[in-house]
């Protein structure tokens, strides 16, 4: 078995945006089957740390290594374009903190949740509708939306559209960056509920971005709390944010409003 | 005008520069089937729209002896083809028919002419946007990509719309191709009618985007496929009647209004084809003296 080694494997990146730093020297290895949140405050380089990890920002020191399915470690950045661009759209998801950058928004939901598997090739009909219609139901629409546009969606439905849309090529890696934002606490709620379900009964592994200590307490494994481009602590998620070290992540912790 | 005057134009337009720019974007895209190549469009004498692409694509290739055709929507008599006809004519003194058979060029809008064309021929198709990712992606540097990287499965999320929109392939025009096994390609607004005519076809075809500033080619014998599904497969259009002047059935129709009482008829588009059948003795329901022979009745 190859459980013990790590699916993705970060040394040291920076990310520098001209003189100024975005992220700085940060490392981590991900594991199959876990979540790792990171949170911080706006401007902390949460975001850019995950475009740098998911291979759409190229940093300016620091390797990733990625495993693949076949079980060979690769450099995403080392890689080819075409490669990197298939891994993206097969073995890895990217959910985008507003909908609308992710999906199609002027084809029709099942043409939304069939485009990566077309994009792989597939050229059955049917077989991809049906595909999508299973998918809808994993994500609590009903399957009568289904040739609706997502313009017709609540900002609700339009989030779940994306993650169907992500998972449908059964990526074995999920970006998500702030995929709770901008929703309202109900909702919140049930599509947590949606990711937790599917992230554990499809043996996810993922790296969420968030500033919502909430979402990262209910979804993520373990915890990376950045600032200022730098991880400052960093540890399992209930230890962190029970028994934080760093004044920063003190801060951070008691801040958050009780109610 | 005579044409014996003396010339105030080069031949055929356009400077000789220019022409071997274009011929040299020409020979790429024969050597690259589908690929859009980009070339530095020169402003005509007529509205972008009006055929710029396919004008120039005629006058880099087309020399003192060849003889030139010209239709739009199939038609010989329309607007844009009489006056594309007599610009050759008259900058470059060149020999214009209607005669499909006859033709060495054919510059076209819209359709393939039923005929079958032969190797001494050349097809130039006027092209008013020549990505067919376009609609889906609107960042160019992204449908390059896409091209670069043979990624076309936003071709078929297209195709997949139409199906659930409409329950079929509802695209009847611009309908994509895959060309040589590689590049997939707008074969300009011609209806899905003719795209079975562009495999393996005899001539030469070429296609020119004005405003676009493209030039792409199928060289001839070129495998050129519908994209489709497996459980709806490409099919084209079908009509119900025959043509009501040649009583043809295996032409494209076009649907003629007659009346405000709901009359209509269908009619060859390719009027030369037509034409032709009639001189032959072939009549429709509708032909002026339909007694020599009544092909067969409408169902």
């Amino acid at each position: 078995m190859t459980t013990r080694m790590p699916l993705i494997s970060v040394e040291d990146l920076t990310v520098t945006y001209g003189d100024r730093i975005g992220c700085n020297g940060v490392s981590f290895d991900l594991f199959p089957g876990e979540v790792l949140g990171i949170v911080g405050e706006s401007g902390s380089g949460k975001s850019t740390l995950l475009n740098a990890v998911s291979g759409q920002l190229e940093p300016a020191v620091g390797q990733i290594h990625y495993r693949t399915r076949l079980n060979e470690t690769a450099d995403i950045y080392r890689m080819s374009e075409p490669e990197r661009r298939f891994l993206m759209r097969t073995d890895w998801a990217f959910v985008h903190q507003n909908p609308r950058d992710g999906l199609r928004m002027g084809v029709s939901a099942g043409a939304n949740i069939g485009e990566r598997l077309m994009g792989v090739g597939w050229r059955h009909y049917g077989e991809i509708r049906s595909t999508a219609l299973s998918w809808l139901g994993k994500v609590e629409i009903f399957e009568d939306r289904v040739d609706d546009p997502p313009t017709t969606f609540s900002g609700g439905m339009q989030q779940r559209l994306q993650i169907a849309r992500n998972l449908v090529s059964g990526p074995r890696l999920v970006f998500m960056d702030e995929p709770t934002g901008g929703l309202d606490v109900s909702v919140q709620a049930r599509l947590l509920d949606l990711l937790r379900g599917l992230v554990s009964d499809l043996g996810l592994s993922a790296i969420i971005v968030t500033h919502d200590l909430a979402v990262a307490r209910l979804l993520s494994h373990r915890l990376m709390v950045m600032q200022g481009g730098e991880v400052v602590e960093s540890g399992l998620t209930d230890q962190v944010l029970d028994d934080p070290q760093h004044p920063y992540t003190q801060l951070l912790v008691s801040s958050i409003l009780q109610v | 005008m005579s044409n014996s005057a003396a010339p105030s134009y080069n031949f055929a337009y356009l400077d000789e520069q220019t022409k071997r720019m274009i011929r040299r974007a020409l020979l790429k895209a024969v050597a690259i089937p589908g690929y859009q190549v980009p070339f530095a469009s020169r402003e005509m004498p007529m509205p972008y729209g009006w055929g710029t692409g396919g004008i120039q694509v005629t006058a880099a290739v087309i020399g003192p002896d060849d003889c030139l055709k010209v239709i739009d929507q199939g038609s010989d008599d329309t607007t844009n083809a009489v006056s594309i006809r007599k610009f050759f004519a008259k900058v470059g003194d060149i020999e214009t028919t209607e005669e499909t058979e006859r033709a060495t060029v054919i510059q076209t809008r819209h359709r393939i002419p039923e005929t079958e064309l032969t190797e001494d021929q050349i097809l130039v198709y006027q092209v008013p946007i020549p990505e067919p990712l376009r609609f889906l992606e609107p960042k160019e540097t992204e449908t390059r990509k896409m091209h670069a990287l043979e990624e076309y499965g936003l071709m078929h999320v297209k195709l997949y719309e139409d199906i659930s929109q409409h329950g079929e392939i509802a695209t009847t025009y611009a309908y994509p191709v895959k060309v040589d096994g590689r590049y997939v390609m707008d074969p300009s607004p011609t209806p899905k009618f003719d795209n079975p005519k562009m495999n393996n076809m005899a001539a030469l075809q070429l296609f020119g985007a004005g405003r676009e500033k493209r030039i792409y080619a199928i060289p001839p014998y070129t495998e050129v496929v519908s994209l489709d599904f497996d459980d709806h497969p490409f099919s084209i259009q079908k009509w119900d009647e025959p043509c009501a002047l040649c009583g043809t059935r295996d032409s494209f129709l076009d649907e003629v209004i007659l009346d405000d009482q709901g009359g209509r008829m269908f009619v060859c588009s390719d009027s030369h084809h037509c034409a032709k059948r009639q001189a032959e003795g072939h009549r429709g329901a509708l032909s002026a003296d339909p007694a020599l022979e009544t092909e067969e009745v409408a169902p």
